[in-house]
């Protein structure tokens, strides 16, 4: 590890304010920056501790729905009653990420900001335009296994790699920022993580100095909610490809179809298209292949990655089916 | 700054680079606590900190202060072993012994888990109860890797132990 200037915030417009120089960045539980520090792939020059600040709270919000501060645990979180009750969808994700051990340290705000695990971005001694801008992408013809094949472009194929922001993004979820002066604004989930396009560096909207404070979960919606994770072993790794789902029916047509995708993107991936195609209609099998048709309309692979487009439709469908209680 | 370590207190590393891991083995001499990848990959280096498994490979000792941290020393010695150190001997829970350390830690606070009526992503439902049954024990086990392919014992050797407690 690269020698830093180590701070512990006692506010959070003192932790604002120390996180305001480019070459300073807050840590939480640790389990992603420590990583990419002994890596020296993150060299930050000042690490400002915010894990003491009092932002670890769940409470009810006068809507009806949850507040999860940005320091609650990822454990907190999946074991937290109303989030087992009301957003069983997101304990789910949580509980089939990491393990237990990276549970209990990680974060809703880490979790949110984690980094891609693209090899080349991990590994200083190889090209990468995210980690180092202008080097080039290793990835595009290289090993891209757990690559990107929606909103890609020429200069980075990445994914943002978490689980627990794609159940975020089908419950329609907002992220609570704060800024140096004190001043707050909110982003939904949908909008928090950016495609790479020419600025593959950028991995989501927070600028210099803001910090997460928490994400809102709206009110619970009635139907079912389901998180399917397709991965190479049965536990403990990361998605190839995840399904996030809030369906419900009415008279046996579809009367919601929320529906997100994890490991397909460099931001969990959210398509409004989908619903619009699904809602009134029946469930059937030619109504899933449609939309998994939608979904992929402008997928692309690179090589190795090429089998996330099948087993995307795959997945799809048999989110929707089980969701619906049909057989495929 | 002090941080509490099998009851003792020690004060904190002045080079705050420091992880838990080096922290124990390297500066204070407890080699109990074991580094496999130094990653987070393996759990090798699983402890206690007020009772909650983590990976101290992936935490810095500077910011425990104020914590307890319970480590493989501190759970029992070899007169007096805890529930599963014994256990993990008599089903021969380990062959090198060098991840078992850890697998003990975290089976120490899963089997608190299980008693909180926490779910795992291998639970039929997320309201519990939860029974220590072998697919529970095998996906809440996960985060802690054995190259020698030890884990028919090492689940034998909690299973025996979850249903100790259950009778107890
Ligand atoms: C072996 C392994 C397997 C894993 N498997 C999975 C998996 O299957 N699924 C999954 O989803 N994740 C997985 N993870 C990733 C894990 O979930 C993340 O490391 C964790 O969520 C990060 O949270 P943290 O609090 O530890 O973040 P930190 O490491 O503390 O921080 C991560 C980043 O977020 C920034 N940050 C933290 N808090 C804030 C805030 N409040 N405001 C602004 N910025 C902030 C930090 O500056 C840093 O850039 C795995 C990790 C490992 C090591
Ligand atoms: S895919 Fe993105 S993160 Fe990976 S090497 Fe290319 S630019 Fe870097
Ligand atoms: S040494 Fe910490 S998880 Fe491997
Ligand atoms: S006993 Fe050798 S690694 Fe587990």
């Amino acid at each position: 590890m690269k020698p830093f200037d180590f701070q512990r915030a006692d506010g959070l417009e003192h932790a604002a304010q120390l996180c305001a120089d480019q070459d300073s960045k807050p840590i939480a539980g640790g389990t992603n920056l420590i990583d990419l520090m002994k890596l020296q792939v993150e060299t930050p020059e000042t690490l400002v501790d915010i894990h003491r600040l009092p932002l670890g709270r769940i409470d009810e919000t006068d809507e009806g729905g949850l507040r999860i501060g940005a320091l609650a645990t990822n454990t907190a979180t999946a074991v937290h009653e109303r989030v087992r009750s009301d957003y069983p969808l997101l304990a789910r994700a949580i509980l089939a990420g990491a393990s237990q051990q990276l549970r209990n340290k990680a974060t809703t705000g880490g979790n949110l900001c984690q980094r891609t695990r693209c090899y080349y971005f991990m590994n200083i001694d190889q090209p990468c335009n995210k980690r180092e801008p202008g080097s080039g992408c290793g990835a595009l013809e290289g090993i891209a296994r757990l690559h990107a094949v929606l909103g890609t472009s020429d200069q980075c194929i990445a994914t943002y790699p978490g689980d627990m922001a794609v159940a975020m993004t089908a419950l329609g979820a907002t992220v609570e920022i704060a800024d140096a002066k004190g001043k707050s604004r909110s982003v939904p989930v949908r909008d928090f993580h950016c495609l790479p396009g020419d600025t593959p560096w950028r991995d989501n909207v927070l600028e210099e100095g803001e910090i997460i404070t928490a994400v809102i979960l709206p009110p619970p919606v009635a139907g079912k909610q389901l998180y399917r994770k397709v991965r190479e072993r049965s536990s403990y790794a990361f998605a190839m490809v995840s399904v996030a789902a809030v369906v419900a029916l009415e008279d046996g047509r579809f009367s919601r179809a929320d529906l997100a995708f994890g490991a397909l993107a460099h931001k969990p991936w959210h398509d409004p298209r989908l619903s619009a195609l699904l809602l009134g209609k029946e469930p059937s099998a030619k109504l899933f292949d449609e939309a998994a048709e939608v979904l992929l309309d402008s997928a692309e692979s690179h090589g190795e990655n090429a089998y996330k487009i099948p087993l995307a439709r795959r997945t799809l469908a048999a989110v929707l089916a089980e969701a619906t209680g049909m057989e495929l | 700054m002090a941080i509490t370590i099998n009851s003792q207190t020690y004060d904190l590393p002045d080079d705050p680079r420091t992880t838990l891991l080096d922290f124990l083995r390297h500066d204070l001499g407890l080699p109990g606590t074991k580094k496999g990848c130094d990653h987070g990959q393996c759990g090798a280096c699983t402890v206690l900190v007020d009772g909650m498994r983590i990976n101290s490979c992936l935490s810095l000792a500077a910011m425990h202060d104020g914590d307890h941290v319970t480590t493989i020393e501190g759970l029992g010695t070899p007169d007096a072993p805890s529930a599963l150190q014994r256990a993990f001997v008599e089903h021969d829970g380990y062959q090198c012994g060098y991840c078992t350390p850890g697998q003990i830690c975290s089976a120490t606070a899963m089997l608190q888990e299980i008693a909180n009526g926490w779910p795992s992503d291998a639970s039929e439902s997320l309201d519990g109860p939860v029974e220590a049954s072998g697919a529970e024990i095998r996906e809440r086990m996960s985060g802690n890797l054995c190259r020698c392919g030890a884990y028919a014992n090492i689940v034998a050797a909690i299973e025996d132990v979850a249903a100790q407690e259950d009778a107890a």
